[in-house]
C-alpha cells in the first residue's frame, strides 16, 4: 500500500469514442458483462439449456402420441413440435431479461454505470444484445434435441438459419417488453412474477403444442391471431421447407415480419425513456 | 484571482412526494478539499450526491461539477467524477480484475489499458489476491475498496464517498480514511457524506451539517465548535475550599447560569463562549483573590456536541459525551426542533 502512483491524476492517455462507434463500443461492453453473467448463475444455465432440453422430451414422449393423432397424415409431432417449442422457449427466455435488468437496478450496478460518461441506451441495447446472443444458443440447443427426437430441417441448412433468425428475431423483440418490465417493478422476485405469468396464456393458448382447430371456437380466435401463432406457423413452413406459393409464403411472414417491427417501435423507445428517469 | 469553487450548488430542491429530500441547499467546494456532508439518515446528503452525480434531476436550482452544469452537460461531467458509496455498486458476478476492466473499457480504454489500470489499482487496493475471484466472495472491507478502486478507474477530479465507511470495522475504516487523505495529497477534492462525527471532524477541510433538506449549520471543524458556542474554561482545584472559595469570586464573572461546580472533580466550569479575554480575567480575579488552581484549560465542545446542539436531539450533559460512544446513527431523537442559523 505505497504505491501512490496509482491514485495520482490520469497517466494514460486514452479518449471515448463519439457516435455511433461510441453505443456499439459501450454496448458491446455491457454485453460481454451480462454474459459472463451466464456460466456464473445457475438458474439461468436451466433457464437456457435443461428446460428445452426436459420439455421436447415431455412433449414428445408424454403428449405426442396423443396430439400426433390430431396432425395431418405424414407429420410427425416432433416436426410439429420443435419449431412450436422454439418459440415457446424462447418467449419464456425472454423473462430472464426483465429479472437481470429489475436486479441490476436493486443492487446499485445502473446507477454505476450513469455515472459513467456512456451513451444512454448502451446498458439496455448490450443486455438485448447478449439476450440475443443467449436465445441463439437456446434455440441451437434445440435444434440438436430435435434431431435426436426426429426433427429435421427438411428444406436444408438455408431455410433452417433462416427459421432461427425469426426465432431470435421475435425473442430480442419480446425482450425489450421485458426491458420494461424489469425497470417499472421494486425488485427482481417481482420482475420474475411479472415477466413470467403472462407468458403462459401467450405460448399456450397458441399451435405451439397443438393444432389450434382442436380448441373451443372462441378460443381459436386469440389461437389464430397470437403473434405466437403466427411465429411458430412461419417457422414450421421454414422447417418443412415445401415449395409454397411466393403469395402464401408473404403471407405467412409478412404479419410476423410487421408483429416484430412493431413490439420494437413501441417498447424500444419506452424502455429507453424509462431508462432515463429511474 | 481566486479559482471557482470546483462544486458549486445553490438553493438545490427535490421532493419525493411529499418528503421534501434537499428544501434549497446551498453549498460550495473548493478544489482540492474535503467537504464534509454531515447529517442524519434521511437528512437529504445521498439526495445531494445522486443530483452532483448526475444521477438525479434537481427540482429547482442550480449544481455545477467543475463548472458544469450537471443538468444540461451531464456527460462531461460524469467524465470527471467518481462516485462510492450505499449506492453505487459492483457487479459481484464479477471478478474484482473484471469490474475494473469493464469500467476502464467504458471510459475509453483499449484492453491493455484497462488491464494495466485495473491490475495497478489491484495491487494499490491490497485486493491482486483476490482479483480473480467473484465479488460476491470478499468480506465487506475488500468490497468497499474493490467500490472504491472501481470509482477511481478514471482518475476522477472530483469524488463522491457516499457513507463510505458505514458498516465497517475500525481497521477497515482507518484504512479507507488514510486512501481518502492520499488522494486529497494528490489534488483530488472530495465530497464526503458521513453521520459518523468523527469521520467528519477527521477528514473534512469544511462541514456543511444537513438536517430535512436544509443546510443548518456551516465551517471548519473549528469554527463550528465556537459558533455553536459552549466554550468553557475548566478549573482545577486542589480541595473543596479553594474550589469554595473560587466560586465565590467567579459567580461575579458568569452570565446566568454559566458556572457548574463539579465537586467530585473539585472542577469549576465557567462558559465563555468565544470571549476568550473573559477566561483570561477570571484566571486574574482569581489569583487576585488569592486563590491558585491546580489547573485550567479551554475546553472546545466536540463536533458531537454541535450536532447535537443544532439538530435538537441528544440531552445527555456535555461533559459526559465521549465521541466514540456516539450511537452509528445519530438520528433515532426528534429532530423537529432543529435550530436554523
Amino acid at each position: 500500500m505505497s504505491d501512490t502512483a496509482t491514485l495520482s491524476p490520469k497517466t494514460v492517455s486514452y479518449r471515448r469514442p463519439h457516435g455511433l462507434y461510441a453505443i456499439y463500443q459501450d454496448s458491446r461492453v455491457i454485453a460481454w458483462r451480462n454474459l459472463i453473467h451466464l456460466p456464473r448463475t445457475p438458474q439461468l444455465v436451466i433457464f437456457t439449456l435443461i428446460q428445452p432440453i426436459m420439455f421436447v422430451l415431455l412433449f414428445t414422449y408424454v403428449f405426442g402420441g396423443a396430439i400426433g393423432k390430431a396432425l395431418p397424415p405424414g407429420v410427425s409431432y416432433a416436426q410439429f413440435l420443435i419449431p412450436g417449442i422454439m418459440v415457446q422457449t424462447l418467449v419464456f427466455g425472454t423473462s430472464a431479461t426483465a429479472v437481470g435488468l429489475a436486479d441490476d437496478l436493486q443492487n446499485g450496478i445502473i446507477d454505476r454505470f450513469r455515472s459513467l460518461p456512456i451513451s444512454r441506451s448502451a446498458v439496455l441495447n448490450g443486455r438485448i444484445l447478449a439476450d440475443m446472443i443467449r436465445l441463439t444458443a437456446v434455440a441451437t440447443v434445440l435444434v440438436v434435441i430435435g434431431y435426436v427426437v426426429g426433427f429435421r430441417f427438411q428444406g436444408g441448412l438455408g431455410l433452417g438459419l433462416l427459421m432461427i433468425i425469426v426465432a431470435v428475431a421475435f425473442g430480442t423483440a419480446m425482450c425489450w417488453i421485458m426491458t420494461n418490465i424489469g425497470m417499472r417493478v421494486k425488485d427482481a422476485e417481482t420482475a420474475q412474477t411479472a415477466g413470467f405469468v403472462w407468458l403462459f396464456p401467450l405460448t399456450f393458448i397458441s399451435s405451439v403444442f397443438t393444432p389450434v382447430y382442436t380448441m373451443p371456437a372462441w378460443l381459436q380466435v386469440f389461437a389464430r391471431n397470437n403473434p405466437v401463432t403466427l411465429v411458430a406457423n412461419l417457422l414450421r413452413a421454414l422447417s418443412v421447407g415445401k415449395v409454397l406459393p411466393d403469395s402464401t409464403w408473404l403471407s405467412m411472414s409478412l404479419p410476423v415480419f410487421l408483429w416484430i417491427v412493431a413490439i420494437t417501435a413501441v417498447a424500444a423507445p419506452l424502455a429507453v425513456n424509462r431508462y432515463r428517469q429511474v | 484571482m481566486l479559482m471557482p469553487p470546483i462544486i458549486e450548488v445553490e438553493n438545490l430542491h427535490k421532493s419525493f412526494g411529499d418528503t421534501h429530500a434537499l428544501a434549497g441547499v446551498s453549498f460550495q467546494v473548493e478544489e482540492g478539499s474535503v467537504l464534509g456532508l454531515l447529517g442524519p439518515n434521511g437528512a437529504g446528503k445521498t439526495t445531494a450526491v445522486r443530483v452532483l452525480a448526475t444521477l438525479l434531476a434537481p427540482d429547482q436550482g442550480v449544481a455545477r461539477v467543475g463548472g458544469l452544469d450537471v443538468k444540461t452537460q451531464a456527460n462531461a461531467v460524469r467524465s470527471i467524477i467518481g462516485l462510492t458509496g450505499q449506492y453505487a455498486a459492483v457487479d459481484e458476478k464479477l471478478t474484482g480484475s473484471e469490474n475494473l476492466r469493464m469500467v476502464g473499457r467504458l471510459l475509453g480504454m483499449n484492453s491493455d489499458q484497462a488491464r494495466s489500470r485495473a491490475a495497478a489499482l489491484l495491487e494499490r487496493f491490497d485486493l491482486t489476491p483476490a482479483a480473480d475471484r467473484q465479488v460476491a466472495t470478499y468480506s465487506g472491507g475488500m468490497r468497499r475498496r474493490v467500490d472504491l478502486a472501481v470509482s477511481l478507474v478514471g482518475s476522477p477530479q472530483v469524488l463522491f464517498l457516499d457513507e463510505p465507511t458505514t458498516g465497517l470495522d475500525p481497521a477497515s475504516r482507518s484504512e479507507l480514511w488514510a486512501i481518502t487523505r492520499e488522494l486529497v495529497a494528490d489534488g483530488t477534492t472530495v465530497l464526503l457524506t458521513t453521520q459518523y462525527l468523527d469521520e467528519a471532524d477527521e477528514l473534512a477541510d469544511r462541514i456543511v451539517v444537513i438536517d430535512h433538506g436544509e443546510v443548518i449549520e456551516e465551517g471548519t471543524a473549528d469554527e463550528l465548535k465556537d459558533r455553536t458556542g459552549g466554550r468553557s474554561l475548566e478549573i482545577e482545584f486542589a480541595n473543596a475550599a479553594e474550589l469554595g472559595a473560587a466560586a465565590v469570586v467567579l459567580e461575579g464573572f458568569a452570565p446566568p447560569g454559566g458556572l457548574h461546580r463539579n465537586e467530585q472533580h473539585q472542577l469549576l466550569s465557567l462558559s465563555v463562549d468565544s470571549d476568550t479575554a473573559l477566561a483570561v480575567r477570571a484566571i486574574a480575579a482569581l489569583t487576585d483573590a488569592g486563590v491558585s488552581p491546580a489547573d485550567f484549560r479551554l475546553h472546545r465542545p466536540s463536533l458531537d456536541d454541535v450536532f447535537m446542539a443544532l439538530t435538537g436531539h441528544g440531552t445527555e450533559p456535555v461533559d459526559q459525551v465521549n465521541p466514540d460512544s456516539i450511537p452509528a446513527e445519530p438520528t433515532t431523537g426528534n429532530t423537529s426542533e432543529a435550530v436554523n442559523s
